[in-house]
């Protein structure tokens, strides 16, 4: 059970948390105005990373705020959270197995 | 019985408190402190099993938690719990246990012919056997499961009760030995939050199988009692004895499992069994000692055979002679140490067989000046004897160590202690995602670098003097609460000081050498709890299994309840021996948590019964319950089925309860209904994006019904949303959704469209709902309305008003979901009861019925109303339901709506929602009935769609369904047939999904 | 205004009272039914300080900005839920303290973007106090509960079992040195949280009161 830092509440047990998947995914401006293809990958395709992983949680047991993580998808260790809508910090992306 | 073993003073028992026990139905006498291992031998017991596969005779191995072989049936009834340690079952009085693995008895025991035959079970026999033909696995599985197999299960309910708890430390020990209570002493002097955990019943582990040890000048046990109770006056300092950490999980977060009452045998009073401890260490520091090795030879599985450092266990903590002579077998100085202590306990020791060429160190040194006969260069090669060891067959060895020369002399003896090194128990540190490293030095596994916040001292961490090991763990627990962020304000006193007395130098051997070919010795067991022999490692690796996950996996070796404590690597070296390659290369297996056994009932816990899954209850609920209510789980919630009368069947009760809404008055506790209240100037815009439907235009006071979709174009929910005010709104859910869609609404807000004045709060239990639906409805809430103007210029369908109704201030809805004209009553919670009785009262005269939601489904599917979870499942757009009307064209955008028309969507053969009638009015198909199209000689039969909804209707006379159709509007009047599981088939025609006042003058007369 | 007796709480079919573990030993957990009391969900933009200003202007405290924090003043007590969202509570016993919380809080905010929404009726209040409080929530619960790490005053919303519940250390039991929390559940999940606490408190006595 991993420990996640949500950036309101600090760090808390997952249990208390909903995965959301993969972040900075943005919702078309226009959805009308792309084509099939582009929208189906929109709305079905993610990342499959192995390595560092920004992704999006939900405190739903807490303050009930959406907010991101960058995560590293072999160890679980946790390198930063950060409030949706802003910039994931710098890191490392180098994949460390 | 007499315990005609037992050593007439010392040990860590009581003598004073006799405690009686059954073993196979035999008494036997045993004292305080005792295991029920250290019992049978007080009285002279070694047989105590049978083993898995050939059941050979099998005795005590061990003393602790890597026993393979004394795996017994504990307790009786409801309580029996098989494959237990008996070897960790601490002796209660009364106790109750038995052997496993034999049939009739353990002494003669049919399955025994396995061992004759066994040249005919190899490794892999079972794969090999029954994979062919495959539908014979049942019959095979029958035989194999009787064949083999461990303990039964108990047939009864758990009588227990189990315990959970979460729980939080700045620094974890695990492990009370010499190391850990070193540790523990360190950690809770800096002051820092320490849990001290500790399988075993008392503190000091290993320290209690020595003899004469001092630490501090003192003897071991008065240092013990004096670190207990420095520890115990430590206010943040936690003993946890009888408890295991069994499993070391992400971000420091460890399993334990507390065994409170186990030790007391029966009923635990208001003290839980056991308890899980889910816990969160900053630190930890495992001290979690090692495990020795026994030695691989022909034979070496005869009740008796043991290993060194257990018998001297036996001999020192628990006052046991495990035999009157002796022959020790070893390829360290741990057999010398056994040696001395059993011959001072009056053993005779017959010899000390040592394969190394000139046995050197203090203990070898000790053993020779007390006049012990030492075999150097020399291995035991073969033993005899049935139910218990009686002679070993020694052999001096080559220069090399890899070859034995003739067999040499034959010693008698009822005992043979076994030493073949120490192994770490790495388990914990490898469950942490450490990765281990061989030391050939140590001739075992050690820890490599660390990858969670956490350290190994002591013997788990390869060191192995005594002196050494509470350096270390001292050391480690002052670290540890340092890096816990813990700031010290006490200097701590130095670390305990004591002797070294390392096992080394050893001679390492992992398959000892026999005078005979291979496959004429004796089996030589490498795996004893799963009958793994030295010669199944070399067929398997014969047939191509080359990776030791593989050779596990084909053998059984390291599996079982044991996961190859004692065996594991063993195998690996000889695995590597035969390979020609070195240990590193050939790798360890992974290690698994549990590292013992941990009950279903812990894991359980509390979550049983009426705590296994919350029942929400409307304020409502206890007038249901006095009706006689027949409830339906609807999500958590608890919601009436139907009010079944004296003698009523439920299809007589549902008729009733639909008549009665539709010929006068029907009343329904519609609490659970999810409630969202929205706010905030950007309300209508927020609607308008995620409905389907536009709400711009949603005068105050008026109520729209909406369909909500995912992104995918899916239809995930539907309800009625209110206009409170300028820019408050109140929206239903279904009551199964109530907490998704608030979540996706959420998500929504935050993620994509932050810049939204829109606020949600979820109100589904701030109000009390009631349902009154039927031509009288009006009638019925204009007497308890007060002056309130109910006309339907006033308050026409589809609109919504503040007043009071029975003294009770209620917001009223003049919604519908069964096609009558109908009210939805919501009132503060806490008064919904008393609203509900007020109706009922004044209601009396017009017969008011409460109905519940079967005939509320009936009521609806009358209509064609669909039910979001029962009409849908995830894969159904608005277009498929036929609710085009209902999606917006002006609309620029919606959640969902640009999949509507991605090409899949668009196909004119999507299922779509048709309603159906039986041919025979009477027949009412089953709900999830496939339909198809004409005779049913073709296979496979194309299925053209299922039935959603059906129905006796009272209404219409006949029966009623919904379905969802490939191309099903297209097929208005069609015939289809419903080939039931019964055989029989069903015919019935298409039609439009509404069956009842399709103009809806009801709802607004 | 509606007639207490029209009126039942959450809990009140329950009829609470009386002991359970060992008769013998005192007991070290006692539940309480809050049965009435005012719980308004407040949503407003925490970082603007026209907004703080009016809050304290009409409440006579500020609201608490620091993460599982409250702070009050008269007759309410303002609970820190997320970064724009708090609870302001009054938990002495009056029915109608709720709406009034909530119709004070709307005129005096009007101004701003705010949400008041008054779910006094949609809560439970159970209070846990004694020497084993802190031990029988940390069954269920997985914030750290330690007087180090959980201190009075402090309040969250976190899981409680198979609940989500806002704890809040009050320290009001009846023992002023033991601890005594304040949770407050759904309502409609009061009943399976007051077994759960019952049970969970089992093996170190406990007593039942509507308070």
């Amino acid at each position: 059970m991993l420990v996640i830092p949500c950036p309101h509440c600090g760090p808390r047990c997952e249990i208390e948390f909903s995965y959301g998947g993969q972040a900075h995914i943005t919702r078309p401006e226009d959805p009308a105005a792309i084509d099939d293809e582009t929208w189906a990958d929109y709305v079905f395709m993610r990342d499959n990373t192995k390595g560092v992983f920004l992704e999006r949680w939900v405190h739903a047991h807490g303050c009930r705020q959406w907010f991101n993580v960058a995560r590293h998808t072999v160890t679980y260790e946790i390198l930063a959270s950060y409030e949706t809508g802003a910039k994931p910090p710098k890191l490392d992306f180098e994949t460390q197995v | 019985m007499t315990q005609s073993f037992r050593l007439p003073e010392g040990g860590l028992i009581d003598r004073g408190r006799r405690l009686g026990f059954r073993f196979d139905g035999r008494d036997y006498m045993g004292c305080a402190g005792d295991t029920l291992a250290s019992a049978l031998l007080a009285n002279g017991v070694h047989l105590v099993g049978r083993s898995y596969k050939y059941h050979r005779p099998r005795g005590i191995l061990s003393a602790g938690a890597e026993e393979p072989n004394a795996l017994i049936q504990l307790g009786e009834g409801a309580r029996v719990e098989p494959n237990q340690r008996a070897t960790q079952i601490e002796l209660f009085d009364g106790l109750r246990a038995s052997s496993q693995n034999r049939w009739p008895s353990l002494n003669f025991d049919i399955g025994a012919v396995n061992n004759r035959l066994s040249r005919f079970l190899p490794a892999g026999f079972y794969y090999k056997t029954f994979m062919w033909p495959a539908s014979f696995w049942m019959k095979y599985e029958y035989i194999v499961r009787h064949a083999a197999g461990l303990g039964e299960a108990p047939r009864e309910r758990d009588p227990d009760h189990y315990d959970k708890t979460f729980a939080y430390c700045d620094v974890l020990v695990v492990g009370a030995g010499a190391t850990g209570l070193a540790a523990a002493l360190a950690a809770g002097r800096s002051g820092a939050r320490v849990i001290l955990a500790e399988q075993d019943s008392v503190l000091g582990g290993s320290l209690w199988s020595g003899s004469g040890e001092t630490i501090d000048g003192e003897p071991a046990s008065d240092w013990i009692a004096a670190a207990r109770t420095e520890l115990e006056a430590m206010e943040e300092v936690t003993i946890l004895t009888r408890t295991l950490a069994y499993g070391y999980f992400d971000h420091n977060f460890m399993a334990l499992v507390e065994r409170v009452t186990d030790h007391l045998g029966g009923e635990a009073g208001a003290l839980p069994r056991q308890r899980l401890w889910k816990l969160r260490a900053k630190q930890v520091v495992l001290a979690t000692g090692a495990i020795e090795r026994p030695l691989v030879f022909a034979d070496n599985d005869r009740p008796g055979i043991m290993l060194a450092d257990a018998c001297r266990t036996y001999v020192n903590r628990y006052a046991v002679r495990p035999g009157k002579r002796a022959v020790v077998f070893t390829n360290n100085e741990s057999g010398h140490l056994a040696a001395l202590d059993m011959a001072a306990a009056g053993i005779e020791v017959a010899a000390i067989v040592d394969l190394r060429e000139d046995p050197m160190g203090p203990a070898s040194e000790r053993a020779e000046a007390a006049g012990l006969r030492v075999v150097p260069g020399s291995a035991v090669i073969g033993t005899r004897g049935d139910r218990r060891v009686r002679q070993v067959q020694i052999a001096r060895l080559n220069a090399e160590g890899t070859q034995a020369l003739a067999a040499g002399e034959t010693l008698d003896c009822d005992l043979l202690a076994m030493s073949g090194g120490w192994n770490p128990s790495l388990h914990l540190f490898s469950q942490s995602r450490g990765k281990v490293r061989f030391d050939a030095g140590l001739g075992c596994f050690v820890p490599g670098a660390s990858a969670q916040a956490e350290r190994s001292a002591g013997a788990c961490n390869g060191t192995f003097g005594l002196n050494d090991c509470l350096a270390q763990g001292f050391a480690a627990g002052q670290q540890a609460a340092k890096d816990s962020g813990v700031k010290s304000g006490r200097k701590s006193a130095a670390a305990p000081r004591a002797q070294n007395h390392d096992f080394l130098p050893a001679r390492w051997c992992w398959e000892v050498p026999s005078d005979k070919p291979a496959g004429r010795a004796g089996k030589a067991f490498v795996d004893f709890q799963n009958d793994v022999t030295v010669n199944d490692l070399k067929l398997a690796l014969r047939e191509g299994y080359e990776s030791i996950e593989h050779v596990k996996r084909y053998t059984a070796t390291g599996m079982g309840t044991d996961q190859g404590k004692t065996g594991n690597v063993n195998a690996i070296g000889i695995v590597a021996q035969i390979q020609g390659r070195e240990i590193p290369d050939v790798g360890v297996t992974t290690f698994r948590p549990p590292y013992t056994p941990v009950t279903f009932g812990v894991f359980a816990g509390r979550d049983v019964d009426g705590l296994l899954d919350p029942a929400r209850k409307t304020p409502i609920h206890p007038w249901h319950e006095q009706a006689g209510a027949v409830f339906e789980d609807v999500g958590q919630w608890k919601r009436p089925w139907y009010f079944p009368k004296a003698g009523e069947t439920m299809h007589q009760a549902v008729n009733r309860e639909v008549k009665a809404a539709r010929d006068s008055l029907g009343i329904m506790d519609a609490t659970t209904l999810g409630k969202i209240d929205i706010q905030g100037k950007d309300a209508a815009e927020f609607l308008n994006r995620v409905y389907t439907n536009a709400w711009a235009k949603l005068a105050v006071g008026r109520c729209r019904y909406g369909l909500m979709l995912n992104e995918a174009g899916m239809v995930m929910d539907d309800g009625v949303t209110s206009r409170l005010g300028d820019a408050h709104y109140l929206m239903t859910t279904t009551t199964g959704n109530a907490a998704p869609v608030l979540a996706h609404l959420e998500e929504y807000l935050q993620t994509e469209w932050p810049d939204l004045d829109v606020h949600m709060t979820s109100v589904t239990d701030q109000f009390a709902t009631v349902t009154i639906a039927g031509p009288n409805a009006r009638a019925l809430l204009a007497e308890l309305a007060g002056d309130m103007d109910l006309s339907s210029e006033s308050l026409p369908h589809m609109s919504i008003r503040d007043g009071r109704v029975a003294g009770i201030e209620a917001r009223i809805a003049r919604i519908s979901f069964t096609g009558e004209m109908s009210y939805e009553i919501n009132v503060p919670a806490s008064c919904g009861l008393a609203l509900w009785q007020a109706l009922m009262t004044a209601g009396a005269k017009y017969g008011i019925t409460p109905y519940g939601t079967e005939a509320m489904h009936v009521l609806r599917a009358e209509k064609g109303f669909i039910i979001v979870g029962q009409e849908t499942d995830g894969s159904v757009t608005p277009i498929d339901l036929g609710m085009d009307w209902i999606v917006s064209k002006k609309k620029k955008d919606f959640i969902g709506k640009r999949s509507l028309t991605r090409p899949d969507m668009i196909k004119t053969d999507r299922k779509q929602l048709v309603g159906l009638l039986t041919d025979d009015p009477k027949e009412v198909l089953p709900e999830g009935a496939h339909l198809v199209e004409g005779a049913v000689s073709q296979t496979p039969v194309p299925m053209l769609g299922h039935v959603t909804s059906s129905y006796e209707s009272p209404n219409l006379g006949r029966s009623i369904a919904l379905a969802m159709i490939k191309g099903g509007r297209a097929r208005m009047g069609q015939s289809l047939q419903a080939p039931l599981a019964n055989g029989k088939t069903v015919a019935c025609t298409v039609t439009g999904p509404v069956f009842l006042d399709p103009e809806g003058t009801r709802l607004n007369d | 205004m509606i007639e207490k007796y029209l009126r039942q709480s959450p809990l009140a079919h329950l009829g609470l009272g009386g002991q359970t573990g060992d008769d013998a030993a005192p007991a070290r957990v006692h539940l309480a039914e809050r049965p009435f009391f005012g719980f308004v969900n407040l949503r407003g933009p925490g970082a603007d300080p026209a907004f703080l200003d009016a809050f304290k202007a009409a409440s006579g405290y500020a609201l608490p900005a620091e993460a599982g924090t409250s702070g009050g003043g008269g007759n309410t007590t303002a609970l820190w839920l997320g970064p724009r969202e708090w609870a302001i509570v009054d938990t002495r016993g009056d029915p109608d303290a709720g709406p009034r919380i909530a119709e004070h809080l709307r005129t005096a905010l009007a101004d701003h973007q705010v949400a008041v929404t008054d779910i006094s009726e949609s809560r439970a209040c159970i209070q846990i106090s004694g020497a084993k409080a802190r031990a029988t929530l940390q069954k269920g619960c997985p914030l750290d509960l330690h007087p180090r790490a959980f201190r009075p005053g402090q309040c969250a919303q976190t899981r409680l079992a198979k609940t989500t519940v806002l704890i809040h250390l009050t320290g009001g039991g009846p023992a002023p040195e033991e601890p005594a929390f304040d949770v407050y559940t759904v309502r409609s999940f009061a009943e399976y949280t007051w077994l759960w606490l019952e049970d969970a408190a089992r093996e170190y006595g406990v007593t039942a009161r509507l308070s």
